[in-house]
This record gives structure tokens, sequence and C-alpha cells, in this order.
């Protein structure tokens, strides 16, 4: 097996793997950028996985064709949105502990996603889903000798939709006005309140983009990846993306590059049993990597990562911070 | 007044917080078609009716009670640990270990002997946030959040590749480490109530002692109730940050052990987590962080938990019911400045 085989296998599937976290790991940073801790990024990708799964099956049933898994995103962008309001208005309004607010949001959506799936199809998961989000070449591109074949061949619109987003976000946090108001906000509530901005609503939007993001990921995840919703569908995947945005230090690009070296991780671990040279390494090493990773990033081994300043703080008028 | 003051958001807050939990679960069932009073008195009796069912209630809050107390302890020194559940894992294989070997032990010797390696186990585990945050100031959220899933795919390797019995399982561990007992079968009609509570109790009155009765436990709570004072009066905080998720992972480990030595006699490979070291947190978060509190709460979660499975084939009411229900007590317990706001309405219209 010479390196370009080996190469044609990992990489499109690194992309395959990674584009569930990119997109909820931009919707981490949202929320996070505007000081809002959001530990629920995991309940509000199983919520966007159950809807993704639910809305596919109902757009088959009702004759939307190739175009049930598109539907389904734009059900799993308005549910995530608004399930995430659950997270706002605890840590925002009623200033509960962010972190608390976040696990009691896992606890919830795992609880009503699998009670829903009971309900709607009485049995423990959704049925297999068969319109699939399709691989397809992209014009021109493909045919560029070497990268061709591996970036842009075979691989899924989802995940090119996921990396131009990842573009997107960065304009729109670091060029727009409200960009900067929203890390503004994330950095001195106080100083920005003084500047005449609204920090309760910038906050709301910011959380409500992460729920919008994150139920994204989690309808890609379940239409691409997993192909239906159970109870183990998302384990662990939404944390993965909250590590991915912390290992790309809060920052959009930061947080794609760090998706895609987690999806190179985990299809390593996948593909590994196939390459050569990979083929000796035991499998925990891999599937422990982007953890451990995560850890040193932290700790500052792999470049310093320094939150948003006024994060996990609720912001009370007139209280100073 | 004062005191009222604390005493009502001490009891009133949790109490209040369950009974609109259950409410709202009463109106989701009404919502999706099911009798919410069928439903609740099948759950009632699903917790009471029979000798069985309460020793299995028993039986399912006793490690709750242990990862309660694990994140509860980290909570009085002002850190969040969420890592319980790989704390918990890792204990659960370090008993597991040591209830396989050193066959012919007396009980007295080899039942302590693999809790304490479970501790221990749990205790290393936590070492890593507690260094990290008193070190580098890594928040202990994420790094505990991290070391779960290391300690999940670590624990699977290293049955797969040392312990590997038939049935993707360890061997059962030797009589001698066993918590399980025939004596408290036989009175709960064969539940599998074993002798863990006990172990779960001691470790309630040993987090009570620590806390409260101790230099450590004064310098602990003082650090989380405010760092810079703790440092100014002389209190290495960087040391008690490490002790404390030290010994909340110490608790998680032993909460662990309760699994491998009483419920279970042996550990599978694991897909998921267990979810008992996430449930510690609703539990202290329930338990005002308290000993009693915590016990409490357990036991509540606990009963809810083994009650659901009355209720679902009773009522046809799924058991992920009960997990809706948890995870809004909990919501409600964090945003108690709702109810707190709403009290103090209720008592100033009173005045007036």
């Amino acid at each position: 097996m010479d390196l370009m085989q080996i190469l044609e296998l990992i990489i499109p599937a690194a992309i395959f793997s990674a584009a569930p976290l990119i997109f909820t790991a931009l919707g981490g940073v949202f929320s996070e950028r505007s000081g809002v801790v959001n530990i629920g990024l995991e309940g509000l990708m199983l919520m966007g996985a159950f809807t993704g799964a639910v809305f596919t099956v109902f757009g088959e049933q009702w004759g939307f064709g190739a175009a049930s898994p598109w539907f389904s995103f734009i059900v799993a962008i308005i549910v995530g949105a608004l399930f995430s309001l659950l997270h706002a208005v605890a840590s925002i309004s009623f200033r509960a502990d962010q972190v608390v607010s976040g696990v009691a949001l896992n606890f919830l959506a795992a609880g009503l996603a699998v009670f829903l799936v009971k309900k709607i199809f009485d049995a423990g998961q959704t049925p297999i889903i068969a319109e699939r989000i399709d691989k397809s070449n992209v014009p021109f591109l493909s045919d560029i000798p070497i990268i061709g074949p591996l970036f842009f061949s075979h691989a899924y619109y989802t995940s090119y939709i996921a990396i131009a987003l990842a573009f997107v976000v960065w304009y729109v946090i670091y060029k727009t006005p409200f960009g900067l108001r929203l890390r503004s906000v994330g950095e001195h509530p106080m100083a920005a309140d003084t500047m005449g901005i609204n920090v309760i609503k910038m906050r709301y939007i910011a959380v409500m983009l992460s729920g919008a993001f994150a139920g994204l990921g989690g309808a890609v995840y379940a239409t691409s990846i997993s192909g239906s919703f159970s109870h183990s569908t998302i384990t662990g995947q939404g944390f993965m993306a909250l590590a991915a945005m912390i290992f790309g230090k809060w920052h959009p690009l930061g947080a794609l590059g760090a998706a895609l070296f987690f999806g190179l991780a985990q299809s390593l671990s996948i593909t590994g049993q196939q390459i050569p040279l990979l083929k000796d390494i035991p499998e925990v090493y891999l599937l422990i990597a982007p953890y451990v990773l995560t850890i040193l990033a932290l700790a500052g081994l792999v470049g310093r990562a320094d939150a948003p300043k006024a994060i996990g703080q609720p912001y009370e008028k007139g209280k100073g911070r | 007044m004062e005191v009222l003051k604390n005493k009502f958001s001490g009891f009133m807050i949790p109490l209040v917080s369950v009974i609109l939990g259950l409410l709202a679960g009463a109106i989701i069932m009404l919502f999706s078609g099911y009798d919410p009073i069928l439903a609740y008195t099948a759950l009632f009796n699903g917790i009471f009716s029979n000798t069985y069912v309460m020793g299995e209630t028993i039986r399912q809050f006793t490690p709750l009670i242990l990862s309660g107390l694990a994140v509860a302890f980290a909570f009085r020194t002002g850190l969040f640990n969420i890592g319980v559940e790989g704390q918990l894992l890792v204990g659960w294989l370090a008993s597991v270990y040591v209830g396989l070997q050193f066959d012919g032990l007396t009980p007295f010797l080899h039942i302590p002997l693999a809790i304490l390696a479970a501790a221990a186990a749990g205790a290393l585990w936590g070492v890593v946030p507690g260094f990290l945050k008193a070190k580098y100031h890594v928040h202990e959220v994420i790094t505990t959040i991290m070391m779960n899933y290391i300690a999940l795919h670590v624990v699977n390797a290293i049955i797969r590749s040392y312990l590997l019995a038939p049935g993707e399982r360890t061997e059962t561990i030797h009589q001698s480490a066993s918590l399980a007992s025939a004596y408290l079968q036989s009175i709960t009609d064969f539940s599998r109530l074993h002798y863990g509570f006990l172990v779960a109790i001691i470790g309630a009155i040993i987090m009570w002692f620590l806390l409260w009765k101790t230099t450590l436990g004064y310098e602990l709570r003082a650090v989380g109730f405010n760092t810079n004072a703790s440092q100014y009066a002389g209190i290495n905080v960087s040391r008690n940050i490490v002790l404390s998720m030290v010994i909340s992972g110490a608790f998680a480990g032993v909460a662990g052990s309760m699994e491998g030595l009483g419920t279970y006699g042996y550990m599978s490979i694991l897909s998921a987590f267990t979810g008992i070291g996430f449930d510690g947190i609703a539990v202290s978060l329930l338990g005002a962080n308290s000993a009693i509190g915590v016990v409490l709460a357990a036991a509540l979660f606990g009963g809810l938990k083994i009650g659901a499975l009355n209720m679902q084939s009773v009522a046809q009411v799924p058991t992920q019911l009960i997990e809706i229900v948890i995870a809004l007590i909990i919501f409600f317990v964090a945003s108690s400045y709702l109810i707190r706001w709403f009290s103090n309405r209720l008592n100033k219209r009173g005045k007036i």
C-alpha cells in the first residue's frame, strides 16, 4: 500500500468525521465568546441528532425524497435554538451556575429525545433513514492531481459547508460590529453595557446561535454518520466539540483545525487496522489522543489558551463585573 | 431573620424544586397521552410495595450517595468535579482487580483492601485535574470531562488486554472480597442488595467529619468561600485544591467499588458511561452539598429510578420520563433565584 492510497483512506474519512464537530464547535465559539459557558453542547447536539433522524424519516414519508435530510437540518437548527433557550433563561436571566445549567440541559436532552422516540416510533430507536447525505466530487477541483482525489472526491456536501461556515463565523466574529459587540460582552460586560450594548440580549443571541449550530451538527451526524437515532447515537461528540473549541483557543478557525485533527484521530482509530505502520499501535492511544491533547493544550504545553475574561459570570446591571 | 432565610433556602428550595419537577413530569405525561395519576401511583408502588423493590432501591442509591459525596466535597472547595464518572470507572476496575487477587484472604482484610484500592485509583484520577488547576489554573470542568473519556477507553483497553473473560467482562471476584450477602438477599426476596450501603453511610459520616471537625476541612471550606482571603490568611490554596480533588476522587472510586464488589462482582467492557457519576452532580446539587442532604437526595433519585421500571410496565410511560424530571429538578435548584424571587413577592404581599 503506497502513501497515496493511505492518504486517500485517511483524509476523506477525517473530513467526514469532523463535520459534525466543526458545526458544534463553532456554536460553542459564539456562546463562550459572549461569556456563557456551554457544557450543554452535548445535549444540544443530541437534540439535533434526534430531530435530524426523525424529520428525515418524516420527510421521506411526506415525499421530500433526497431533500429530506436538508429539510431535517432546518428543523434541527430551529429545535436547537429553541432548546438552548432553556440554558439561556436559566444562566442569563436567573443567574444559575452556567456549568450546572449546561449539565441539566444534557440530562434533559438525553431523557427527552429517547422519551419522544419511544412515544413516536414505539421503539428504542428511529427507523434507519433511507435518504442520506450524498457523496460527490467537487466540480473542477476534484480534477487537480494529488489534492483533488484527497480533498475533493467522494466527499459529503455537509463537510464543505462546515469548513466554509468556519470562515463565515470568523468573519462575523472578527470583522463585523456584531462580532465586536459579542466579544466585548464576553470580555468586559460592564464596559460593553456602558457603551450602550445590551449585554443580556447579546448573550441570548449567542447562546441561541450555539444551539442552532449544535443542532445542525447533531443532525449532520445523524444523517451522514449514524443513519438513525437511539440513546447511544450521541455519546460524547458534544464534549469532543467543546474540547475542539478550547483546543482551538476560542477562535473559529482554531476550532476548525482542532475539529479536523480530532476527526483525523477518530478516522485513524477506525481505518488504522488497514494501515501498515499504525496497525501496531494499540487502538486505545488513538482513542484517547484528542482528550490528552486538549489537557496538554490547556496546561499551556501546546501554546497557551486563554478563555474570554468574563466567562462563567452572570451579568447584573450595576454590580461591577 | 437571616437564620430563617438560610433555613428557607436550605430546605425549601430542594423541596419546591422536587415538587415542581414532578408537576412538570405530570404535565408532560398529560400532553403525551399518559395518565399521570396512574403513572405516579405505579412509581410509588415500584419503590415501596414489597421488600424486593425496596432492596433494589437501596442497592441503586448506594453508589449514588458516594458519587454525590464526591461532587459535593469538591463543591465545598469551590471545584466542580464532573470527572466523578471517570474516577468511578478506574475505582471499579481497581476494586475488581484486587478482588481477583489474594485468594483465601479473610473478608475482613480483603474487602477493605479492595475498597482502599478503589479509593486510591479514584484519587489518582482526581490528582491530574487538581494539580493542573493548582499549578496552571486550568479549569477543572474541562480537564475532568477529558479525564472521563480517557478513563473509559483506558479501562476498556486494560480489561481487553489483561483481564478478559468470556462475555466481554472480567472474571468474577473471589467470595472473600464480595459485599454481596445471602442474608440481605433472603430478607429482600432476592434483590441484589449488598453491604455496600453501610460503606456509603460511613462515607457520608467521614465527609461530614472531615469538613466540619478537622482543620483540613476548615481550610478546604475557606478556600471554597474565598480564595484570596484564604491565601492572605496563610492557607496553602494550591495544596488544598489538589487535596480536595484527591478526596473527591477517592469517594468516586469507592462508588465504583460498590458496583465492582457489590452489585456485579465483576466489570464489563463498557460502551458508554454508567451515568452514576453524572447523577452524582444532580444528587449533590439537590442535597445542597451537605452529607445528610446527599444521602436524602440519593435516596430520592435512586427510588425514582427503580420506581420508573414499574411505572413503565404498569402505565407504559417510558423510564426516560424520570430522567426528564431529574433534569428539570436540577434546573429549578440551579435557578433558585427564581424561587426566591417568587417567595419574596409572596412574603411582601402577605405583609401588605
